[in-house]
């Protein structure tokens, strides 16, 4: 008897389960097309010499774009900039911020607590509220224009969710492991530098990416922070970018969006799958 | 899965149990050491401008004129000044239009949508839509903005669409820029949700989900029951983060509408940047800056107490 009803309300539930797939596929393509739009302009306008502000299939597809802006002024150099500003600052945030990671991921203290939530409290703090006593401050110990000062504050300004994620990432080392090498008597920064950091590789990589391509995206800081062209990362010298030419050519500004943007999206690329997972694993989010 | 941190995580993983080793688990002051650096980077460039804001928030610091040469204390008046400037309320109240509509109710609906879509959807199309959703938060904040400018300006992709399904077409950077700018940033942010949601979502043991449909629990009342109260840690996070996030978008709205027309899409931010920079009140706009960050603890306040009492530690 219960085994000839069984198959009838798996049959209901498999063919409601294929019903929730198709409406639940229907939304999210509504919602894919919302998001594609604007992204399918900055692509086909960068291949349109004739590029308006609609997105438009080129009537000649053209490299005409990318070789107009394929020189040291507009392309090459605030892009090194980029390169030196952000590499620069991931550089400083990630040393310290696993140096800052390590004691208090192993050790316990009294004011432990009262740390963490400084810290996951600063993650939060917008640093845009901040930039005109920074700008003041800067202005007053002649960093104003300093690539090293850009570097520095942009660096300390990601420090709190460097430390956040990256002490998630090693409270997940189990500690037993290092216990044996303490014994050995290796020092802190010896069991940290062969034993904790290897094991949380992975780890390391979501937060430096995570890092980076935040930092790469920033227009605010260095657009207070530096003012000489020749110092100007390419968030900045985009914003420039129509003024530059008079009317704005489109085509090219979409051009110079792709460069911009595509060592990031490689990078996410390369991680993509870990640094969604580096939500999960973080203890950002205890789901 | 292959994160090794992942996997590896145990029930408690707030470091070493009290069991740990004979050399004890006690910060030592050389154990302390290795914290020097990052601790010295956020008082010099955290705390230093955080402390020099409480300064400057009272006195009538300026590029040019008065406040340049000498600067004196001015006591409350910046703040006051605020409080009777017509522009500032202007700005308060659609830095609020902008959080509550892109970020509280935009990202995070759009988010938890997307994420429970994900869980249903076909793979392929769950693929190639969470990519270009992620796509659209990594992008560089300025390329958002003027992607997002093109998509809505006069002549824009919005319109071109409208025409062509036969709706009326809108400018929305002149008749409603603060809500274009507020799609503009669900457009930008809506991934960061949508990746903290589905990890949550991850986490929740499927055969809760089966006992409930089994007892007759349709999906709403299914998701009301059983999502919502164990994603509650994670939907409380989310909303202080993608608030305060929300409250200091810059940038994107900066390069869309330049805080205009007519002041209708400038923000804290932006009207911040106006005072100090264009009209050169560096103490005036850092008191601004002040009250944005008092709207943000504030917020944060409210949102820590949605979370379960255990995860307060």
């Amino acid at each position: 008897m219960t085994t000839t009803t069984r198959p009838a309300p798996t049959s209901t539930t498999g063919s409601r389960a294929r019903g929730t797939t198709v409406a639940s596929s229907l939304v999210m393509l509504v919602i894919g097309l919302a998001f594609l739009v604007p992204l399918l302009w900055v692509v086909l306008a960068s291949f349109d010499t004739e590029a308006s502000l609609s997105v438009a299939w080129p009537q000649t597809w053209s490299l005409g774009n990318f070789a107009a802006i394929w020189n040291a002024e507009t392309t090459f150099r605030p892009l090194a900039n980029s390169l030196i500003l952000c590499g620069g600052a991931t550089l400083v945030t990630m040393v310290t911020a696993v140096l800052c990671a390590y004691p208090m991921s192993r050790f316990r203290f009294r004011a432990k607590r009262p740390l963490l939530l400084t810290i996951i409290f600063s993650t939060g703090l917008p640093i845009t509220a901040i930039m005109i006593p920074v700008y003041s401050l800067f202005v007053q110990v002649n960093l104003i224009d300093s690539m090293v000062g850009a570097i520095l504050f942009l660096g300390a300004s990601s420090l709190p969710y460097a430390i956040f994620l990256t002490k998630g990432f090693m409270d997940g080392v189990p500690v037993d492991i290092e216990e044996s090498a303490w014994t050995e008597g290796a020092g802190v920064l010896r069991a940290l530098w062969s034993v904790v950091l290897p094991l949380m590789r992975s780890g390391m990589a979501v937060a430096t990416i995570f890092t980076f391509v935040m930092m790469w995206g920033n227009f605010f800081v260095p657009f207070m922070l530096l003012l000489s062209p020749e110092n100007l990362p390419a968030a900045v010298t985009l914003y420039t970018f129509s003024s530059q030419y008079g009317q704005v050519a489109y085509g090219q500004l979409a051009a110079f969006s792709i460069f911009y943007s595509l060592p990031v999206v490689a990078l996410y690329l390369f991680l993509g799958r870990s640094l969604g997972q580096g939500f999960a694993a973080a203890g950002g989010v205890k789901g | 899965m292959t994160s090794d941190a992942h996997t590896a995580s145990p029930p408690r993983p707030a470091g070493p149990t009290p069991r740990s080793g004979r050399l004890g688990n006690r910060l030592t002051p050389v154990r302390a050491l290795p914290m020097l650096p990052a601790g010295l980077l956020l008082v010099g460039f955290m705390l230093g401008p955080i402390l020099y804001s409480l300064y400057l928030a009272f006195t009538d610091k300026a590029i040019r004129g008065e406040g340049a040469s000498s600067t004196s204390f001015v006591g409350l008046s910046n703040f006051t000044d605020a409080f009777t400037d017509g522009d500032f309320w202007n700005s308060l109240v659609l830095t609020l239009v902008f959080t509550v509509v892109s970020a509280v109710i935009g990202q995070n609906v759009m988010g938890m949508l997307l994420a429970l879509l994900m869980e249903r959807a076909h793979r392929i199309l769950t693929f190639a839509v969470t990519s270009l959703v992620i796509a659209a938060w990594i992008l560089p904040e300025v390329v958002a903005g003027y992607l997002l400018y093109t998509f809505f300006a006069g002549e824009g992709s919005l319109n071109t669409i409208l025409a062509a399904i036969g709706l009326p077409t809108q400018n929305m950077l002149f008749t409603a820029p603060i809500l274009a700018v507020s799609f503009a940033n669900i457009w930008r942010g809506t991934a960061f949700s949508m990746l903290v949601y589905s990890a949550a979502l991850s986490a929740v043991p499927g055969d809760v989900y089966e006992s409930a449909s089994l007892d007759g629990a349709g999906p709403v009342r299914r998701f009301r029951s059983i999502t919502v109260p164990l994603l509650r840690p994670a939907i409380a996070t989310n909303l202080m983060l993608t608030t305060l996030q929300t409250l200091s978008v810059f940038g994107l709205i900066f390069i869309m509408t330049g805080g205009g027309p007519a002041r209708q899409s400038q923000t804290l931010p932006l009207y911040m940047y106006e005072q100090a920079f264009s009209y050169g009140q560096l103490g005036y706009g850092t008191a601004v800056a002040l009250l944005l960050l008092l709207i943000g603890a504030a917020a944060s306040l409210v949102y820590l107490r949605l979370l379960p009492e255990e995860e307060k530690r």
